[in-house]
């Protein structure tokens, strides 16, 4: 029965366990290869695919049944799936490559996917069989426990971690009496610390929530239903429903009956794959690396590695995932990741404000964070386990990490940062104007369950992406207890599974020549690519090879070497050096204005000035004009270096220490049409008064009476950051040698379009310093190499379009219809 | 207005770029595939109406250079999550000469 896997049939593809795991694969399945398999979905419970996240809400009355469902009836029958609902396998013939129902039915597969899940670990009680005992894993559970409430009054929940909470405080909004019963003296002991938890305990006694700490179970009493259980120091307690909440199991009878390997869960490789070939699992029932999951924050992870290789793409690797906690009780925040108690090697950084119910913790080891408990204010949580996920050292902001990133200057945002409190209408995304209101319901209608859903469906944190952090906070207090952290590997687009990192490697390693070699090497999704990773790459090969150019991937700024407005035409910003201009300069701007009817002019912030609204066939004709006048483009359009903005300095000011703008007009003819990863300034003060604000551009020059101080990685834009200081040197020629070797190091090594400011932040001033400062030699082939690549980049891009290179794109056919 | 109007010579358009076609009322892109194959779209976004011509085209879609909405240059249609179609005209290469129906 068993199809011919050769010829073009599809496949038979079989998942046993409709959980969000398994459905995952199968949805990630569909979209790269819809028409590879025949599926069948196999699962127990009479439901179709729901959201088990949202079980808790679902007990506290916040949510319906209907409103957790992930996958309907329609949905399988929409996708052409089968699916036997209420129908258990209870066992896998591997030889014969097919599964049998509880029915007795053989079902062939050639590739079969387990998800069994997990299930409430019950202790071993004398009486643990009796009615109303249960645990909390299931909408069964759920449905008894909603049950109960309307018949009874006492509720018991026996272990005080995430689970045994979270079922608590449902249960406290179903009018029942509830105790917890913890066999340790503090609540959570996996996820927070002893102060942690006492706030934590406390906040919950407020609510109504009783405690019987250090309490362990001997026996539940009752005759046919539980009336109360007894504890080893001999005192008993009454209750009418006992909820188990002290841990959950893998599901491996079904796996470990079939002869394929288990451990404490079904032992997989970094592909997902059992020992069986034809065999993969996912989910809570798995065991990769000897670690299991009882949080469904890595299942988005191993779905996507299961389907990559169950379509054969065969190139994903699960790498591990971690994890993170947040507990889902309204008006408690809290978030713990990582190893929150340290050791002998480890420092702590604290913040403890028990007037206000606030603690942040943070554990240090060679300043790297490597774990995190918070309680109180959690708005950081996710800042700090990204930047441990990332390994960043914090040495340079570790006297200020505690305040948040708010703090480090996110202007935008400051001290409304707490989203639970946030009003419906709040505005979160400002570049988009999403509110609060309009981003949850649409995790909540549309389903989703990571940063990247929610910016394709509402936009926000699409643009500027200032406001990530809220989004995501949003997303985990709207899902509650785990939801998807955006995974430690961001890949550059959907096109490709690899990082910004990864690609540009491998272009260095196998010297990947143009587009065409990076996206037929690397496997890519797509033939083209898509404006993402075009853009990108194309930035990557130029920067490894100063003459490459493919305009038609580059953005239409970049090809039109004009700034594209909102109405469609463009802005022309002639280079100014140093802002120095003549008389016959703005003569011949003013004669350009007049001759081509510029509408508008504007004086930038970059000491130049701005015409608005030229015709894209306009313009080889006015850039002609200004290249006879001696002008060159402006670069105001690019990812490049834009301008060096100075002072007066020495020769008017009567504080002046240097000559700050002839420095200023060196490194700018130093500097200027270099492509960059992102938009690049420079600014040169005369003196510490600092009037030409170069503390906040990407290199700049502060110069004393004594020399030249160098600052790097400042900018004004969403989020100011002040520079950092790297070093003071005593000559011009150092300046620029300096200036030269920065700039080549950051074209080198960040990412593309990650600005100067957030890459310094990502990779530490250690490194910087390390090869631009402490490494002479290397400076030395730095600046070298930025020169090379100066060479093809100062060809005025203007004058070349004016002697008519790619005169086709600024000249629209035109044609007349004859009515 | 349903003949085939002879618009320029395929190679005047660069692989995987466009040219815009001007006529009194309307603007329309002409965009050229790795294949050869030709696509026209009028020049507007469905979104805020930003000339696709000047966005970078991928497979049979572009990417608007305004807001990045990905439009099909097949249906016209815009892909993924966003909603909005925008009008799309055949168009034919015979002998490297770009024909295009305004119909």
């Amino acid at each position: 029965m068993t199809q011919d896997s050769k010829s073009n049939a599809k496949q038979n593809l079989i998942l046993v366990g409709n959980g969000m795991a398994g459905m995952r694969t199968i949805e990630e399945i569909l979209k790269l290869e819809p028409e590879k398999f025949n599926i069948t979905v196999f699962g127990d419970e009479p439901y179709g695919n729901y959201n088990r996240i949202m079980l808790s809400p679902v007990l506290a009355n916040e949510k319906t049944i209907d409103e957790i469902m992930l996958n309907d009836d329609d949905w399988y029958k929409e996708n052409n799936i089968q699916f036997e609902k209420g129908k258990k396998i209870t066992e896998i013939h591997r030889t014969r490559k097919e599964v049998i129902a509880e029915d007795g039915t053989a079902h062939p597969y050639d590739k079969l996917l387990i998800a069994t899940g997990s299930t409430s670990f019950m202790l071993p009680l004398p009486g643990v069989d009796k009615y109303g005992v249960i645990g909390f894993r299931d909408i069964k559970d759920v449905d008894t426990m909603i049950e109960a409430a309307e018949h009874y009054k006492k509720a018991v929940v026996i272990g005080g971690g995430l689970l045994g909470l979270e079922a608590a405080n449902g249960l406290m909004k179903q009018g029942m009496e509830v105790t917890v019963v913890h066999i340790m003296d503090t609540l959570m002991e996996r996820q927070l610390d002893a102060p942690a938890a006492k706030m934590l305990q406390k906040s919950l006694e407020e609510k109504g929530m009783n405690f019987l700490m250090d309490h362990q179970t001997e026996e539940i009493l009752g005759d046919e239903r539980v009336t109360g259980i007894k504890f080893t120091d001999g005192t008993t307690l009454d209750t009418d429903l006992l909820v188990m909440a002290v841990g959950i199991k893998p599901n491996i009878d079904l796996a470990a009956s079939a002869g394929i390997h288990c451990e404490r869960g079904i032992v997989v490789s970094d592909t997902m794959q059992t020992f069986d070939p034809n065999i993969y699992s996912v989910g809570e029932c798995v065991q990769h690396r000897g670690v299991t999951y009882g949080l469904v924050a890595p299942l988005f992870e191993q779905a996507k590695v299961a389907a990559n290789h169950l379509v054969e793409l065969g190139y994903a690797r699960y790498e591990g995932t971690i994890t993170s906690t947040m507990l889902k009780v309204t008006g408690i925040d809290l978030f713990s990741a990582g190893d929150f108690h340290g050791d002998d090697d480890t420092e702590e950084l604290l913040f403890h404000d028990v007037a206000s119910g606030i603690y942040k913790k943070l554990i240090i080891r060679d300043n790297i964070i490597v774990g995190t408990c918070l309680y109180g204010d959690t708005i950081d949580g996710t800042w700090y386990f990204q930047m441990m996920k990332d390994e960043t050292n914090i040495s340079d902001f570790r006297s200020t990490i505690l305040f948040g990133q708010a703090h480090l200057g996110d202007a935008g945002h400051g001290d409304e940062t707490r989203v639970a409190a946030m009003a419906d209408d709040a505005e979160i995304c400002g570049c988009n104007g999403v509110t609060k209101c309009e981003i949850v319901d649409a995790i909540t209608e549309k389903k989703l369950f990571t940063l990247d859903e929610v910016r394709a469906h509402t936009k926000a944190s699409a643009s500027c992406g200032s406001c990530t952090g809220l989004v995501e906070s949003l997303l985990a207090h709207t899902l509650g207890g785990d939801y998807s952290q955006a995974p430690s590997k961001q890949s550059m687009c959907g096109c490709t599974e690899l990082t910004h990192d990864e690609v540009r490697d491998a272009i260095r390693k196998h010297g990947l020549k143009n587009h065409e070699e990076v996206r037929r090497t690397l496997a890519w999704k797509t033939d083209d690519g898509c404006a993402v990773c075009r853009q990108a790459t194309n930035y990557y090969l130029l920067c490894e090879y100063p003459e490459y150019n493919d305009p038609e991937s580059r953005f239409i700024n970049e090809r039109a070497h004009g700034n594209i407005q909102k109405d469609g035409s463009y802005s022309v910003v002639p280079r100014m050096f140093g802002g120095m201009c003549t008389p016959q300069d703005l003569r011949a701007i003013a004669d350009v204005a007049d001759k081509f009817k510029v509408p508008e002019m504007k004086v930038t912030g970059g000491q130049r000035i701005d015409m608005f609204g030229i015709q894209k066939e306009d313009l080889p004709e006015m850039w002609k004009d200004l290249s006879e006048a001696g002008f060159v483009s402006g670069h105001a359009y690019g990812k490049a270096m834009r301008t060096c903005k100075t002072c007066v300095g020495d020769t008017w000011c009567r504080m002046g220490t240097q000559d700050s703008t002839g420095l200023g007009i060196k490194l700018e003819e130093l500097t200027w049409g270099s492509w960059m990863p992102h938009k690049y300034k420079l600014a040169v003060s005369g003196c510490p008064r600092n009037c030409a604000e170069a503390t906040i551009k990407d290199f700049g020059v502060v110069c004393v009476d004594s020399g030249y101080e160098l600052h790097v990685g400042g900018n004004g834009g969403i989020k100011v950051r002040v520079t950092d200081f790297l070093t003071k040197v005593d000559t011009e020629e150092e300046v620029l040698e300096f200036a030269g070797a920065f700039a080549q190091f950051y074209r080198e090594d960040a990412h593309y379009l990650e600005r100067t400011a957030p890459w310094i932040e990502r990779v530490g001033l250690d490194k910087i310093k390390a090869a631009v400062l402490d490494d002479e030699e290397n400076r030395k082939k730095l600046y070298e190499r930025f020169l090379i690549s100066q060479k093809p980049a100062q060809i005025d891009p203007w004058k070349k379009h004016a002697e008519g290179v790619d005169a086709h794109q600024f000249k629209n056919i035109k044609i007349t219809v004859e009515a | 207005m349903s003949n085939w109007l002879e618009i320029t010579n395929l190679e005047s358009i660069p692989v995987l770029g466009s040219r815009v076609v001007e006529t009194d009322s309307i603007k329309i892109a002409i965009f050229r595939g790795k294949d050869d194959s030709i696509f026209a779209i009028k020049d507007e976004c469905p979104h805020k109406q930003g000339p696709l011509s000047q966005g970078i085209m991928h497979g049979d879609s572009v990417t608007c250079p305004l807001h990045n909405w990905k439009i099909s240059l097949v249906s016209g249609e815009a892909l993924g999550v966003d909603e909005g179609c925008t009008n799309v005209y055949e168009s034919k290469v015979e002998d490297g000469k770009v024909f295009l129906k305004l119909s």
